[in-house]
């Protein structure tokens, strides 16, 4: 079975050419049956794979496959292999099988969609180059699945490129991944340069075998750092992410919470020889960067409206534990998570999905409300991932998490207190999200607060008209009245009487016209707000109530809907899993730490003994769960029970993500600009300046020494001569005196 | 006082930077050809003196077929000056400009 | 007695060369050239080239001075030519320069120098004494060197061919010399350039020598 692994990413690269080629064709919805048949082959095929390996002892559960020789170029030899070890075989089995189940989920949510067959067709190649990215056996092949996740990742996020914003989102994802890619190939280079080969194989082992200098190992392990904080979105080339849910949700289901953000964590684990021959500051560093990311992107979760941007940044705080983890030489740990966030997240992003398609396309959670009513499976499932990330016991995510704790904790109690800090406000802001869309009143039936100041400008506009209609009867009347005193005699006294009276009484009508105007206006003014989040009751609008569009009554009378089966079935088995999940590695004993034996060959010994004992371990898990207990119980006070008011959390410096995108915008637009067109003008002058610059120097020579042909015999006689005295001069030089 | 070779290498040295200043000055065709000729002659007068020195005869041999061969040149020098002179009176070196770039 | 001989041989050559150089009639120039090739004729005398001296006097001297003077006589060039202007900018000065710089190191290489440049000696025939000279010289050209001397022969010809050709007159009208202006000093023209019926630009024309 162990032949078959390039069965693995070789089915989701045969769906894709298919679906390139007759995509169109088969149409809606057998390109997605295609999709998803290809994806669940490939998981049986992991499964395969896998048993295979677990069969084995334990020092014989590393293979490599070489499929051909890819670059034979002097000293370099790359050949396109698969290492089939315990990590890359993890890492397959989730994306192979939450990809199936994503696969399966996005029918259902893509129905309807004029484009149907080409997002699965982007599916299953970013499928092909995820796995080609864990099961390459040598760090290009890595390379080729981490850009190929990069260009997949643009072009499934501007999936909708017809609207702008989201053209320049998987613009904005690839250009930050790219700096990030820049990192991994300086690596590459320096792999090559130091080790002679890419393989892992080759560099892993010589680098366990201790004869790698330390400067080497710390530059190395720094590039692929840079490289992995792109791809894995930490400070500060996490500014993608965010505006990465601008394409469908199946794709930040996939790309964006299960497989391609883990690719970074994965290429630190797969390299732990080379960072532990690193120098002393570098796991130092990957683990501040990723705690210190972890607790700012749950600031930031705190005070989102968008239910997909709490999930991005929940996203990105998750993936900063992993981190955290790795740095602090918890590599299981990181696995593990990595694992279990899989799960959940994916778990969380498909609910979510699920909420937008029953809200027609309403991602404002100010909108939302007591949906459990309306979509019970979506309501439980969801629930089941908000436990699991919240780390609430004994779902996946607080096995994993409190793990990494743990090795926080024996690393520096600093970084464990960073961490904790973070699992509350993540309990918080997922119990918010929680609370706000499931629970309490509904909401989508109530007016929106730029229908009701609709409605009040209109009734303005009609007083204003009112007035407008007013005068100009008072200049009729006026008008009438002096054509009347001006054309009477003295004797139609009754004629001028009556032309008065008519004046009079429009003047009466301005009066009151003016003075409904002037209602109106203070009406206006002593409006009530409407809150941004009517917990309490519906938003009173004062006198407009009976005006409202239709838009309101409509809404009230089209209640949310649950999803077809092929999207809750997904979150059913990704429920279970979170269940479940945390059943690979229990820490109680040696036998329940299933997860760490099995990734045992991959490690060469670089795991980190943790020094502290099962009773310190017991404290801070109680710590933990107290504090997550903390986190919901004020969520739930403050959008629950009302009875914390909710705007003390959500400060608008959160909201808008502490300002560091409008920071980073601002740089690039001035200093940068000015850099980048010094370098353009650079290029202009100096280099192009240089080439052309030689045709003109050719050119105004040729021109000064036209003017020795001038065509006189004498002239060049002359020239004749000064050679002949040239060469008597160099007789001369020669002879001795 | 022995005359030896040099002192006739001298005159032929001399007589010969006096034929090429005056092939550089001089405008009128004719004048600038008997320049020319001056200069075989220096030319020739070393010929023989050195081959009076080697005590060879392949000086005189040189300067034999150097006469034969100016007399030709002269005879078609002489052809093509009397073919350019015939269509303008006066013409000078100066006036032959053509082939100017 | 030899170095009389030769110090005014050496007289008469130089006034010649400088006679040449400085006339501003050319039939002058040609009666200065004549005196130099009779002066070179008595130095070939004092090393004992009979046979070039005689020829020298008969075809120099005698043949192609007075194929000079019959061109000169024909084309009535014998207009002086005037010597105070110089159209060329820097010509003088340079051919000053050049004039000077060669006599100066030619003199330098002959009379200074240890090992001068005269190579190894060839060989072709042993020189004999003034009166054996003419057939040595016979010898020598029409056994080693007879091919030479058809080639030569064959030269003559064609010059003959060459110059009668050249010489022709043309039927019809000729055409005009082209003028170009050339960027010589500002003094004006000197008195030989006609700027006469033919000042067209032309400068594309060929000069029809055959019709």
């Amino acid at each position: 079975m162990l032949d078959l692994v390039w069965l693995i990413p070789s089915l989701p690269l045969a769906g894709f050419l298919v679906l390139t080629f007759g995509g169109k064709r088969l149409g809606e919805p057998w390109a997605g049956w295609l999709a998803t048949g290809a994806m669940a082959g490939s998981f049986l095929a992991t499964v395969g794979v896998f048993l295979d390996l677990a069969g084995r002892d334990v020092q014989d559960r590393r293979s490599v496959t070489t499929l051909f020789e890819w670059m034979p170029a002097g000293d370099l030899r790359v050949d396109v292999g698969f290492l089939a070890d315990p990590l890359s075989l993890t890492m397959c089995l989730f994306i192979t099988g939450v990809g199936a189940l994503i696969h399966l989920y996005s029918i259902g949510y893509m129905h309807g969609d004029g484009e149907f067959p080409r997002f699965f067709t982007y599916l299953n190649l970013f499928a092909f180059s995820m796995l080609m990215l864990v099961l390459g056996d040598n760090l290009l092949l890595t390379f080729l699945g981490w850009e190929g996740v990069g260009a997949c990742s643009y072009l499934l996020i501007s999936f909708w490129f017809t609207d702008e914003a989201n053209a320049t989102a998987g613009k904005k994802a690839f250009v930050t991944n790219r700096i990030g890619d820049w990192g991994f190939m300086v690596a590459i280079f320096m792999t090559f340069f130091t080790f002679g080969s890419v393989a892992y194989v080759d560099v892993l082992d010589t680098t366990a075998a201790g004869t790698v200098a330390q400067s080497t190992a710390t530059f190395i392990a720094v590039m692929l750092f840079v490289g992995a904080i792109g791809k894995s979105a930490q400070f500060p080339l996490y500014l993608w992410l965010p505006d990465a849910m601008a394409g469908p949700t199946p794709v930040s289901a996939l790309i964006h919470a299960a497989t391609m953000v883990t690719s970074g964590v994965y290429l630190l684990t797969r390299v732990n020889p080379i960072i532990a021959d690193a120098a002393d500051w570098v796991p130092t560093m990957i683990a501040w960067t990723g705690a210190g990311t972890a607790l700012f992107a749950a600031t930031i979760a705190v005070a989102q409206r968008d239910i997909k941007k709490v999930l991005a940044y929940s996203t990105v705080s998750q993936l900063g534990y992993m981190f955290l983890a790795v740095g602090c030489g918890a590599y299981v740990a990181a696995v593990f998570h990595m694992v279990t966030h899989a799960f959940f997240k994916a778990l969380l992003f498909l609910g979510s999905g699920s909420v937008i398609h029953g809200m027609d396309g309403d991602q404002d959670m100010a909108h939302y409300g007591g949906l459990r009513r309306f979509m019970p499976i979506t309501a439980g499932t969801f629930i089941i991932g908000w436990l699991a990330i919240a780390g609430v016991p004994p779902f996946a995510g607080f096995w994993s998490k409190d793990e990494i704790l743990a090795f926080a904790w024996n690393e520096s109690p600093l970084l464990w207190a960073v961490g904790l800090v973070t699992a509350v406000l993540t309990a918080f802001y997922m119990t918010r999200q929680v609370v706000l869309t499931f629970f309490g009143r509904h909401r989508f039936a109530d007016p929106r607060s730029d229908e009701v100041d609709a409605v009040w400008a209109a009734r303005l506009a009609g007083a204003d008209e009112g007035v407008e209609a007013a005068r100009a009867a008072v200049v009729d009347a006026e008008a009438a009245l002096e054509v009347c005193r001006g054309a009477a005699t003295a004797a139609d006294e009754a004629a001028v009487t009556e032309a008065e009276g008519v004046l009079s009484a429009a003047v009466d009508a301005l009066t009151a016209a003016e003075g409904a105007v002037a209602d109106v206006r203070a009406a206006a003014d002593v409006r009530p707000d409407l809150p941004v989040l009517a917990l309490a009751g519906a938003p009173d609008v004062g006198a407009v109530a009976d005006e409202l569009p239709d838009a309101v009554a409509d809404r009230a009378a089209h209640h949310p809907h649950e999803s077809p089966w092929t999207m809750a079935f997904p979150l059913v088995v990704l429920a279970g899993l979170s269940v479940l999940g945390g059943l690979v590695q229990l820490p109680f004993s040696s036998t329940t730490k299933r997860l760490e034996h099995w990734l045992e060959p991959t490690l060469f010994h670089n795991e980190v003994h943790l020094s502290i004992g099962a009773g310190t371990l017991w404290v801070l898990a109680v710590i933990a769960v107290a504090g997550g207990a903390v986190g919901i119980a004020v969520a739930v006070a403050a959008y629950g029970q009302r009875r914390i008011d909710h705007t003390a959390f959500e400060r608008p410096i959160l909201a808008e993500a502490w300002r560091f995108d409008r920071k980073v915008s601002d740089f690039m637009g001035g200093p940068g600009r000015t850099g980048f067109d010094a370098t353009a003008a650079f290029d202009r002058k100096v280099v192009d300046g240089a080439v052309e610059g030689v045709a003109t120097l050719v050119r105004r020579e040729a021109g000064l020494l036209r003017r020795f042909h001038n065509g006189l015999v004498r002239t060049y006689a002359v020239g004749i001569g000064l050679g002949a005295v040239g060469l008597v001069l160099w007789f001369l030089s020669r002879s001795s005196f | 006082m022995v005359v030896t070779t040099s002192w006739y290498l001298a005159l032929g040295a001399v007589l010969f930077s006096l034929g090429a200043v005056g092939l550089l000055t001089r405008r009128n065709p004719l004048v600038m050809f008997m320049c020319v000729e001056l200069m075989l002659n220096a030319v020739n007068l070393t010929f023989v003196s050195l081959g009076a020195e080697l005590g060879d005869l392949g000086g005189q041999l040189s300067v034999f077929f150097v006469l034969v061969v100016a007399a030709a040149e002269v005879v078609v020098g002489l052809g093509i000056i009397v073919a350019i002179m015939r269509r303008r009176q006066g013409a000078t070196a100066d006036d032959l400009s053509v082939l100017g770039g | 007695m030899e170095a009389f001989v030769f110090l005014a041989s050496a007289a008469i050559v130089l006034t010649g060369a400088v006679g040449v150089l400085t006339s501003r009639n050319p039939v002058h120039a040609a009666l200065f050239l004549v005196q130099t090739l009779f002066g070179v004729a008595v130095l070939f005398v004092l090393q004992d080239a009979t046979f070039l001296a005689a020829v020298q006097v008969i075809v120099y001297a005698g043949a192609v001075v007075i194929l000079f003077l019959f061109v000169i006589m024909l084309l009535g060039v014998d207009r002086a030519e005037n010597l105070g202007v110089e159209p060329i900018v820097g010509q003088r000065p340079l051919a000053a320069v050049i004039g000077a710089s060669l006599m100066g190191m030619l003199l330098t290489l002959l009379l200074v120098a240890t090992d001068g440049p005269t190579g190894a000696p060839g060989r072709t025939a042993p020189l004999g004494d003034a009166g054996d000279n003419t057939r040595r010289l016979g010898e020598a050209l029409f056994t080693g060197h007879v091919f030479a001397v058809e080639l030569t022969a064959l030269l003559l010809t064609v010059a003959v061919v060459g110059a009668v050709v050249l010489a022709r007159t043309v039927k019809g009208p000729m055409q005009p010399l082209p003028v170009v202006v050339v960027a010589t000093s500002t003094e004006p023209a000197d008195a030989d350039a006609d700027a006469g019926p033919d000042t067209a630009a032309d400068e594309e024309s060929e000069e029809a020598g055959d019709a």
